[in-house]
């Protein structure tokens, strides 16, 4: 897994370096002009939270049925990365409402549900940080909380009534647009990958070297 | 004279009238357009910063988990 470091680090590099020339070269949209360019980074940001979340149910689901280590160490390592991208998400989000529609922040529902959804991975982090014994077996019942939360946040634009933009936008959206923005979805997941790869591998030294202490103590 | 003084008073603190329409944001005077350059380069830098101070902060953790290995090796290697 080591190895994939250095790699992934290039790759990730290389795209995040590209990605600024193609959103420049995509048109502007018609209402919202220079700003939408946001977009290209603010969606992809989503998409990576909810995929490190669909990781972090998914390993804390296995967790909770098999009681694998490694499992738990996934699952831990992919709600911190989940955060980070949920950090990215709110706060290129109100950059870009600020010009949109004129405000930074509005408490409709599919802003306010995202942020809870933030809230709940931090939540599960800190219950890992100070919840002591077994804490772990409660965290991963968050992740698995936080995983059932995610399909009502990507979904709420279509059940409620909110200012922000449906989710049909990125399947009409023109070539000319859709190209950059499929680049940098695949440039965040890179991301992703190098996170979590890098995050898993710190997690399992953490537990070679509790295990050391252990056996000395022995 | 006191009431033509008054009656001037009152008119100059009359606040200003309100735009009767509404204005589109673009056609605003540019000095009460929000430019959206700003913003823009901001969101991007956030994300770059962002990723970079948590890729150092593993890179981090990670050499203190090595640094205590070692020493705890070290120290075991001693003891015997």
């Amino acid at each position: 897994m080591k190895k994939a470091f250095g790699p992934l680090l290039v790759i990730v590099a290389i795209m995040f370096a590209c990605a600024p020339v193609l959103i420049a070269r995509a048109p502007y949209e018609s209402t919202m002009g220079l700003v939408q360019k946001i977009f290209y980074f603010h969606v992809p940001s989503w998409f990576a939270m909810f995929t490190a979340i669909a990781v972090c149910g998914g390993a804390s689901l296995v967790f909770l049925f098999t009681n694998r280590p490694a499992a738990d160490r996934l699952a831990a390592a992919a709600a911190e990365v989940a955060v980070l991208f949920g950090l990215m998400g709110l706060v290129t989000g109100p950059l870009w409402g600020r010009k949109a529609w004129g405000v930074w922040w509005v408490w409709d529902a599919k802003l306010t549900i995202a942020l809870l959804l933030e809230l709940t991975f931090i939540a599960y982090l800190l219950v890992r940080k100070y919840g002591g014994p077994g804490s772990d077996k409660l965290a991963a019942a968050v992740g698995i909380f936080g995983l059932a939360v995610t399909p009502f946040v990507y979904e709420a634009v279509n059940i409620w009534r909110t200012i922000h933009p449906k989710t049909t936008v990125v399947p009409k959206l023109p070539a000319t647009m859709g190209v950059p923005f499929w680049f940098c979805v695949a440039a965040y997941m890179a991301l992703l990958a190098l996170l979590l790869t890098m995050r898993v591998e710190l997690a399992k030294r953490e537990a070679t070297l509790d295990a050391l202490y252990l056996a000395e103590e022995d | 004279m006191a009431l033509l003084r008054s009656l001037l008073f009152a008119l100059l603190l009359q606040p200003p009238t309100p735009p009767g329409e509404f204005v589109p944001v673009n056609e605003l005077p540019s000095a009460d357009q929000l430019p959206a350059a700003p913003l823009l380069v901001a969101a991007y830098a956030f994300v770059w910063i962002a990723a970079m101070f948590y890729l150092w902060t593993i890179w981090r953790r990670l050499n203190k988990v090595e640094t205590e290995m070692r020493a705890l090796e070290a120290r075991r290697g001693s003891a015997r």
